[in-house]
């Protein structure tokens, strides 16, 4: 579970955040949308970690993001929209996963091979040299192979292509009941069989909150 | 510690296959290689000769080339992997602050120390082994204990300018500003202070010798010329102050120690302040 309470993040006098209340309960699929800027991508990471709240308070299983990083970071995979360019290859990649996360490098294979990656054939090759969308698939097979509690997604498909967008599809419509997922999207549409909550944010707050 | 481990164990093979790894083996392996064939070792200038002369020369190119190199592709490296989104990328991931900032450090170390390391050693057996000569084992010791001091002081600079600093190009250019400083303008500003506002000569002498560079500079002298008779009157006020062993032990410990105070700075800044 995410509770997020009156969270404030302001950068340069404008607050990005505005008294954001949220409770994100386990099992939720949830679509989080609105305009540039909005302020979805400071939530996220404020969620992850990253960015210290001015005043409020997010727990991410209880834990603070900033105080407990470790332990609220075991809990969440997280699938950025343009995919980074990393310099290590895939071997030491995976085992930079594998090793902080406890994931065996044969899951994140597994994971890949369903997204119609075979990763033995590139591990000597840096991330930063594979093609977008085998970036793309490789780190929705890292995050999946986590297994964690929470998925966050930052448009995930935008360097895929239709086939390998279908199968990631079908892929999350197989995730435990329990797993929440969190995409940021800007098309409903792509999304709509796969979440229970939409959520709209607007110009650091959020405006509208439905259950599906 | 495992984690730590592993982030080091990774910068370590990821910086090995960078272009400006290259670049700087390139620089310092080519330099032994050119003073071996321009002859350095043969000449004879100030009195110095043979592999004296050798390390005499690679200290005057070190204090130059090595602290702009570790300042500037230390912070390239981390402010580049903030704006690319590397940085936000590989923190999403359970790993510690403290593991990743310096197991970092800690690989960033290896890196930058070791090239130097290695093409001093090997250039001093080559010229012990082929040009004739005793092996200076005690200077080569102490030069390296002061390239390591170098070497570090520079790199908690370079981490505690990228945590600080979050604009790559901000960051390089602020890099710049502080090699500059410590390399020139403090010495030309004190001069000046000296000169104009007649300042006691002792304050002037030991505000320089806070500047790490200067303390290096100074320590390697005394190496080969323990009486420090190439700086002047200022060796008096050194040698009746600290006395050579002691100065050393300066020369080697300040920078160590400044190098972890701006390291444990950054470090604060970066578990403080946003990531990104």
């Amino acid at each position: 579970m995410i509770e997020i309470k009156e969270a404030v993040k302001r950068f340069l006098d404008i607050n990005v955040l505005d008294h954001v209340s949220l409770v994100i309960h386990d099992g939720d699929r949830i679509a989080l949308m609105g305009p540039n800027g909005a302020g979805k991508t400071t939530l996220v990471r404020s969620i992850l970690g990253f960015y210290h709240l001015d005043s409020g308070e997010i727990l991410v299983e209880g834990y603070d993001p900033i105080q407990k990083r470790v332990a609220v970071l075991e809990h969440i995979g997280f699938i950025p929209q343009m995919p980074p360019p990393i310099r290590l290859s895939l071997r030491e990649l995976i085992e930079y996963v594998s090793k902080s996360s406890h994931v065996k490098p044969k899951r994140i294979e597994e994971e890949a091979e369903a997204m119609e990656l075979r990763i033995a054939d590139h591990l000597s090759k840096p991330f930063f040299k594979l093609s977008g969308g085998m970036k793309q698939k490789l780190l929705i097979a890292i995050a999946l192979a986590k297994e964690a509690k929470t998925l966050i997604f930052d448009e995930p498909t935008a360097n895929l292509d239709p086939k390998a967008r279908e199968r990631f599809y079908e892929r999350l419509q197989k995730l435990p009941e329990g797993i929440t997922t969190l995409f940021i999207t800007h098309r409903i549409e792509e999304v709509e069989g796969l979440i229970n909550r939409k959520i709209y944010m607007d110009l650091g707050k959020v405006v509208e909150d439905e259950r599906i | 510690m495992k984690n730590l481990a592993l982030v080091a164990k990774l910068d370590i093979r990821e910086s090995t296959r960078s272009k400006w790894f290259f670049v700087y083996l390139l620089i310092f392996g080519g330099l032994m290689a050119l003073f071996f064939i321009t002859g350095i070792t043969d000449s004879v200038v100030m009195g110095f000769t043979g592999l004296s002369r050798l390390l005499l020369i690679y200290i005057q190119v070190t204090i130059v080339i090595l602290p702009i190199f570790i300042l500037v592709t230390t912070v390239r490296s981390i402010s580049g992997d903030r704006e690319s989104a590397v940085l936000e990328y590989m923190l999403s991931f359970p790993i510690s602050l403290r593991d990743y900032y310096w197991g970092k450090m800690l690989g960033r170390f290896v890196i930058v120390f070791t090239p130097v390391f290695l093409a001093l050693v090997l250039g001093v057996l080559y010229g012990a082994l082929f040009k004739g000569g005793e092996l200076p084992w005690k200077m080569l010791l102490v030069y390296s204990a002061l390239l390591f001091s170098l070497c570090a002081v520079f790199l908690g600079i370079a981490f505690f300018i990228s945590t600080l600093v979050k604009s790559h190009d901000v960051a390089v250019g602020v890099s710049f500003v502080v090699w500059i400083t410590l390399l020139a303008f403090i010495d030309i500003a004190l001069i000046g202070l000296m000169l104009q506002n007649r300042w006691n000569d002792d304050l002037i002498i030991s505000i320089a010798l806070l500047n790490p560079m200067e303390v290096f500079r100074v320590g390697a002298i005394s190496l080969f010329d323990p009486e420090l008779t190439v700086m002047g009157p200022v060796a008096y006020f050194l040698l009746d102050t600290f006395g050579h062993t002691l100065f050393l032990l300066y020369a080697i410990v300040y920078p160590i120690l400044l190098g972890f105070v701006f390291a444990w700075l950054g470090y604060w800044f970066f578990r403080k302040k946003d990531l990104l």
